[in-house]
């Protein structure tokens, strides 16, 4: 076999495992693996953040299903890339970041640009290395993809020493691998079936609460199935959008926090719960203790250590949601064809009463343009085809709830860690990975601003993202916490000089200094003339600048800490849903 | 709040040690005794981990520790069905007029003189944990100088060995570029 050095194995290596794209920046330590990526098949694509990198690789993950990969040098390479590994962590994003470490002789030296990275990411990966012996990278990386991709996947980080990547070595790609520690359980328990197959024919108030596993395992199809088989209503966690059809007319919406009145009833008022790829998240479940008091839980999930961690599960299924799902629908069947079936039929209308009583709405203001309404058109116009990410505030909610979702991995968000910062790299992750797809990044004015330098990968290496800055000035989420809780003391969120005429940015002028196209729009007569203008331009990316009113607020709201029967469908205004309705 | 005793199978790798560490102190545990060694297996090490919590929350720490990638296996040791060692050496003050008592009490408790001393004696004793505590009580008024003491070590009873049927070969085909394409 022939000698090729560490860094030439490490290429050949995310070949082999399937890597066609890869997000990074070069720097000292990992500069020996750039020389034979010059060479690779591999589309390497040069960001000006690393943090960048990360998001990237996320929105590229999120939007194919496929492994993203990112890649930095060592130090503050590295530790650029800890947001982006935590957020991936948060959200279950299969990931394999690749950092170079200073040479095995040099580690604990206080080298320069050395950094612990591994130390550093150990809570926020679901795994990571650090190779010294070259001889070790093939199984290394085939590790990484394989724990990254399986089970409930994550972030995985493999830290590479320099004098790894430039000793020599063989290459030789493993057919197996052995990992006596890792033994993901995908195949639900028949048992357990039988058991949520009981309880929910017994049930007349079920919900089907639906997570972000449900996309990550590719179970839109069989969840539909499943609803329908059986007419519970459904709602969709903010990670799961896409995964069952917003015009379905079983759907509720999205619970929690800022969800549904309807969607936020169903779960607190059910006497069962069948939670699919869900975690019982703090922003759904609001005040734990007064959560859905009558209701039974089943939940599946295909880590264990969710499965009762906030709430007692009365069914606990250990499985992938696609599996779970297709032996729930066959069990369920079964017991249709013996002419068992669930009644739900008082506890169906009620909430679709709710739900036409309390859509969700916004007051046009007297003047000045509603970022609401910027948000519709946007859906309509772009389509349910189109991918969407956005950032991390009430742009975010807005999107969730304006934004008609028909499709799995359309929308893209940081939804545990809350990484403002996160759309404009997602986006060009994302349409990197479906180059195809029309891609909206939809942005705060104070989001955009921390990783809007990918603009300029996006323009130089033709990826033609379209970004919706919805710009209210200041950083909105927490001045609506202001308006609320702090009598209207605006602390530090206007993001503009007091009175000043001069937007700084200018974001159109600040688009065209990254060779986009930079579009502004401040009037709701203006809205959709400017979406087709940005949905005409193909070939560049557009910004366009939406100047909002700042005083919208994103409503319904469950405020931190209280119970979901505290729900305000508007300021002051709690929505009439008592029990005796039923 | 009650003591539960972990015996924890790892893969004998390099920081495997910080990450259970780090594990149970992000999680808000307190490690009340930790031990590590080798096993009879070429490769894997065995940690016994003592800590004090409520059983739910034991659950939950448990199961965070399985999805550990290096964590082979986890058993809670029933104390009824275990047995439990700790080692102590202790430096007792020992003139010329108490040490023949502290060499009594050191032959009460079958413990080990492993160094002397003009003016102490070095006291090595293995037991469970209530044995260790009864002896420190009666050497204390002596003087004590120095103290080291292991973490716990527990096996339980029996022909039967937790690492019997977890430690057979499991292998997994390898990603390649086929199947890296997204579902």
């Amino acid at each position: 076999m022939s000698e090729i050095t560490g860094a030439q194995s490490l290429v050949r290596s995310l070949e082999a495992a399937g890597a066609d794209d890869i997000f990074g920046i070069p720097g000292g330590a990992i500069l020996p693996a750039y020389d034979p990526l010059m060479d690779s098949s591999i589309r390497h694509i040069l960001v000006r953040h690393e943090q960048g990198a990360g998001h990237a690789a996320q929105g590229y993950a999120a939007a194919t299903g496929r492994v993203g990969v990112c890649m930095a040098t060592s130090g503050p390479g590295a530790t650029n890339l800890v947001t982006p590994i935590a957020d991936a962590y948060m959200d279950s994003v299969p990931m394999v970041a690749v950092t170079g470490q200073v040479g095995a002789s040099m580690i604990g030296t206080d080298a320069f640009q050395e950094a612990d990275i591994r130390g550093i990411t150990m809570p926020i990966t679901k795994h990571n290395f650090l190779v010294t012996d070259p001889a070790d990278i093939p199984r290394t990386v085939a590790e990484a993809f394989y724990i990254a991709s399986t089970g409930r996947p994550g972030p995985v980080l493999v830290d590479v020493a320099k004098s790894a990547l430039q000793s020599m070595t063989t290459f030789s790609w493993p057919t197996e691998l052995s990992l006596p520690g890792y033994r993901p359980v995908t195949k639900p328990h028949s048992k357990q079936i039988r058991e949520a197959a009981r309880l929910i024919l017994e049930a007349r108030k079920p919900v089907l609460y639906v997570g972000g596993g449900t996309i990550r395992s590719g179970a839109s199809r069989e969840l539909k199935v499943l609803a329908e088989l059986t007419g519970m209503p459904v709602v969709t966690t903010l990670m799961a959008l896409g995964a069952f059809p917003d015009s379905h007319p079983q759907h509720l919406g999205m619970p929690g926090m800022h969800g549904t009145v309807a969607a936020v009833a169903a779960l607190q008022k059910s006497d069962l719960i069948i939670s699919l790829g869900a975690r019982f998240d703090d922003r759904v479940t609001g005040n734990l203790d007064s959560f859905a008091p009558n209701a039974q839980v089943i939940h599946a999930d295909i880590d264990p250590a969710e499965i009762g961690k906030n709430r007692h599960a009365d069914v606990p299924i250990v499985g992938d949601c696609r599996e779970v799902i297709s032996d729930l629908v066959v069990a369920l069947q079964a017991e249709q064809d013996a002419g068992h079936t669930g009644d739900y039929e008082q506890w169906v209308s009620w909430l679709a009463g709710l739900k036409k009583r309390y859509p969700l709405g916004y007051e046009p203001p007297a003047e000045g343009l509603a970022p609401q309404y910027v948000i519709e058109r946007l859906s309509k116009i772009a389509g349910p085809e189109a991918i969407y990410t956005s950032g991390v505030g009430q742009h975010q909610m807005w999107a969730a709830h304006f934004v008609d979702y028909e499709n799995p991995r359309t929308w893209i968000n940081s939804g545990g860690l809350g990484t403002m910062g996160f759309s404009v790299p997602a986006a060009m992750g994302a349409k990197v990975g479906c180059p195809d797809t029309t891609v909206w990044s939809i942005d705060g004015d104070g989001c955009f601003q921390m990783t809007n330098q990918e603009l300029a990968t996006c323009a130089i290496e033709n990826i033609p993202i379209k970004v919706a800055v919805i710009n209210n000035e200041s950083l909105g989420m927490v001045r609506q916490w202001q308006t609320l809780f702090y009598n209207e003391r605006y602390s530090n969120t206007n993001l503009q000089r007091h009175g000043g005429p001069v937007r700084i940015p200018d974001f159109v002028k600040l688009a065209d200094a990254y060779g986009c196209v930079g579009l502004a729009c401040d009037s709701a007569d203006d809205v959709d003339a400017t979406i087709e203008k940005a949905m005409e331009i193909d070939d560049v990316p557009v910004v366009v600048d939406f100047r909002v009113h700042r005083d919208a607020m994103v409503w319904p709201m469950v405020a931190a800490g209280t119970s979901n029967d505290e729900i305000k469908y508007a300021r002051d205004l709690a929505p009439e849903w008592e029990e005796d309705e039923l | 709040m009650s003591k539960h005793t972990l015996s924890v199978l790892v893969e004998d790798q390099p920081g495997v040690l910080t990450r259970i560490a780090g594990l149970f102190s992000r999680r808000g545990f307190n490690i009340e005794s930790l031990a590590v060694g080798p096993t009879e297996h070429e490769g894997i090490s065995r940690m016994t981990i003592v800590v004090n919590v409520e059983q739910s929350p034991l659950e939950q720490v448990t199961k965070q520790l399985n999805k550990l990638v290096e964590v082979i296996k986890i058993v809670e040791l029933d104390p009824t069905a275990s047995v439990h060692r700790e080692l102590v050496m202790v430096k007792v003050a020992a003139t010329t007029e108490t040490r023949g008592q502290v060499l009594d009490t050191v032959q009460l408790f079958r413990a080990k003189v492993v160094d002397v001393a003009p003016d102490a004696v070095t006291v090595q004793i293995t037991g469970n944990a209530g044995k260790i505590a009864d002896f420190l009580r009666i050497v204390e008024p002596f003087g004590i100088r120095e103290l080291v003491q292991s973490g716990m070590v527990a096996i339980g009873r029996g022909s039967r060995s937790i690492s019997e049927r977890s430690l057979r070969p499991v292998s997994v085909p390898a990603p390649t570029a086929a199947s890296a394409v997204g579902s």
